[in-house]
């Protein structure tokens, strides 16, 4: 059974292909990870699963889902004040109770009067994630939902996000491109450049080598925790090595900056 | 007691303020202040159709709004940029209104009347429409509230919860058109777009939800409609205008509060 399914996913912005025939299917309760270099078409893909961007082929959602989705920020004008409390409400209204209950779950209890355009950047997010849940979803949509958090921000997020799967099955099907975090806490992960590259269970990804060929070698240190090495099938790739070269470099670079 | 001009002036500013107080919120927060401009420039081209055809007026500038703003919206849809195409259709339909009004056969039209609004000859049935119009968009607008609000704010997390933000932009949209057909005679083409901004903008530096917004802009609408008319009748200015110069005027005093109270900013 899939919450959510995608078949021969084609996206183009303009005359360049964004998404060239991707397949991808969420099940109840999974955690998928999607990672791939700037440019990859992560977004893109997420985008399109959510309806937000004309695509080409067939995504299948189940009858009733409701999809509780994290954009990647909130651009708010300044004309339009608005609490925590009011954006919580939206677009379904909820007891006061409900409301402190989800911002205390998500760890900034007592915010409901601030004004969302005060609040950081990881408050915001937890905002994001509060409003995403008040809905009881069946699937949770991030895009790169700790943009601007640091690393201890990072981890406490995701962190967050695994206790609730935990606790109410959600699914999760989230962007990222912090890799180390991301893949502990993922129970797929899907290797993406503009292609699938490669799926699988983490430590099944990290030691692909077209995982490799896209990340270079650079986050091995901080993947330790996954060396079950050269178990990985080889099934997973299909053909890769066009432009991966320039894809390759920057990579390597922002994993780099990141470490 | 509606036999008093004055009075039916009063309830026509009174009226008009329930939908432009939360039309007018959702104008500001959705950056359509020049939307509303184009559209209101577009009912003296109604009023002339309606003059030559012998339509009601109101039935006129109904119509070549609701024609302006889909015009509008498909340009806009298009990609286009919409600061110059606006300006295009708001003035090239303002001049030929004004051209096509002096066609207007054996007619003696007061032109600033449409131009600035003619509160103080307000009749009845006038009045029965300005409830009328300005009571529907209120109740739709409160009717469809999370779902407008949610577009503003985000098309893409409306999109993602499915409410479809193209649908809600329609709905203000068509608000637009029907508030500047019902508020002709209030204001007129020139001020309407200044009955939607200004009442919001003064209200914005007083509140801090947007309910709180929406129900200060209808209050400074109501303050600004009963201070303008008593100027006007004290000291024989147009009535529009001055209601506006009044509404301006709470909002300089909001932006002084304001200032004063977080004295950082």
């Amino acid at each position: 059974m899939t919450l959510i399914e995608a078949k021969d996913l084609t996206v183009r912005h303009g005359a360049q292909l964004v998404l060239d025939r991707v397949n991808i299917s969420v099940a109840p309760g999974e955690i998928v990870t999607i990672v791939g270099p700037n440019g990859s078409g992560k977004t893109s893909l997420l985008r399109a699963l959510l309806g937000l961007t004309p695509s080409k082929g067939k995504v299948t959602r189940n009858a009733g889902l409701v999809v509780g989705y994290v954009p990647q920020k909130l651009a708010l004008d300044p004309t339009l004040p608005l609490p925590v409390r009011s954006f919580l409400n939206l677009p379904t209204s909820h007891t006061s109770q409900q409301i402190a209950d989800m911002l205390d779950r998500v760890g900034v209890p007592g915010i409901e009067t601030r004004q969302v355009a005060d609040l950081s950047g990881g408050q915001l997010q937890r905002v994001l994630l509060a409003r995403a849940l008040l809905e009881t979803p069946d699937i949770l949509i991030l895009d790169e939902p700790t943009q601007g958090l640091d690393q201890m921000g990072e981890a406490g997020f995701y962190r967050l996000i695994e206790d609730v799967r935990r606790d109410t099955g959600v699914a999760v099907l989230m962007v990222s491109h912090d890799l180390h975090v991301v893949m502990s806490a993922s129970d797929r992960v899907i290797c993406l450049n503009g292609h699938i590259c490669c799926e699988g269970k983490p430590h099944v990804v990290q030691n692909a080598p077209e995982y490799r060929a896209l990340f270079g070698h650079g986050t091995q240190g901080a993947l330790a925790l996954y060396q079950h090495a050269h178990d990985h099938d080889h099934d997973c790739g299909h053909d890769h090595g066009h432009d991966h070269h320039h894809a390759h470099d920057t990579a390597t670079d922002e994993v780099e900056h990141a470490g | 007691m509606l036999d008093d001009f004055l009075v039916r002036a009063v309830l026509a500013g009174f009226g008009l303020s329930i939908a432009t107080g939360p039309l007018g919120a959702f104008v500001v927060w959705r950056r359509m202040a020049y939307f509303g401009d184009a559209t209101a420039h577009a009912a003296i081209l109604g009023v002339a159709l309606a003059l030559i055809f012998s339509l009601p007026i109101s039935l006129g500038t109904l119509i070549v709004a609701l024609a302006m703003a889909g015009a509008i919206s498909l340009m806009m849809a298009q990609g286009q940029s919409p600061d110059s195409g606006l300006g295009v259709l708001s003035f090239g339909a303002l001049a030929t209104g004004l051209v096509a009004i002096s066609f207007v056969p054996k007619v003696r039209v007061d032109l600033s009347a449409y131009l600035f609004g003619d509160i103080l000859t307000v009749t009845r049935s006038d009045l029965l429409l300005i409830w009328g119009g300005a009571g529907l968009i209120a109740v739709v607008i409160a009717w469809r509230w999370s779902k407008l609000l949610l577009s503003t704010l985000s098309a893409d997390l409306a999109a993602a919860s499915g409410v479809k933000p193209h649908r809600e932009s329609l709905v203000i949209t068509v608000s637009i058109a029907l508030v500047v057909a019902v508020s002709l005679k209030v204001v007129g083409a020139l001020l309407v777009s200044a009955m939607l901004i200004i009442p919001a903008t003064a209200a914005r530096r007083v509140s801090s939800s947007p309910v709180q917004m929406v129900l200060a802009a209808v209050m400074v609408s109501w303050v600004a409609s009963g201070a303008g008319l008593w100027a006007s009748l004290r000291l024989d200015t147009p009535a529009g205008p001055s209601i506006i110069v009044a509404a301006a005027l709470i909002f300089v005093l909001t932006t002084g509060y304001r200032t004063i109270r977080t004295p950082s900013a």
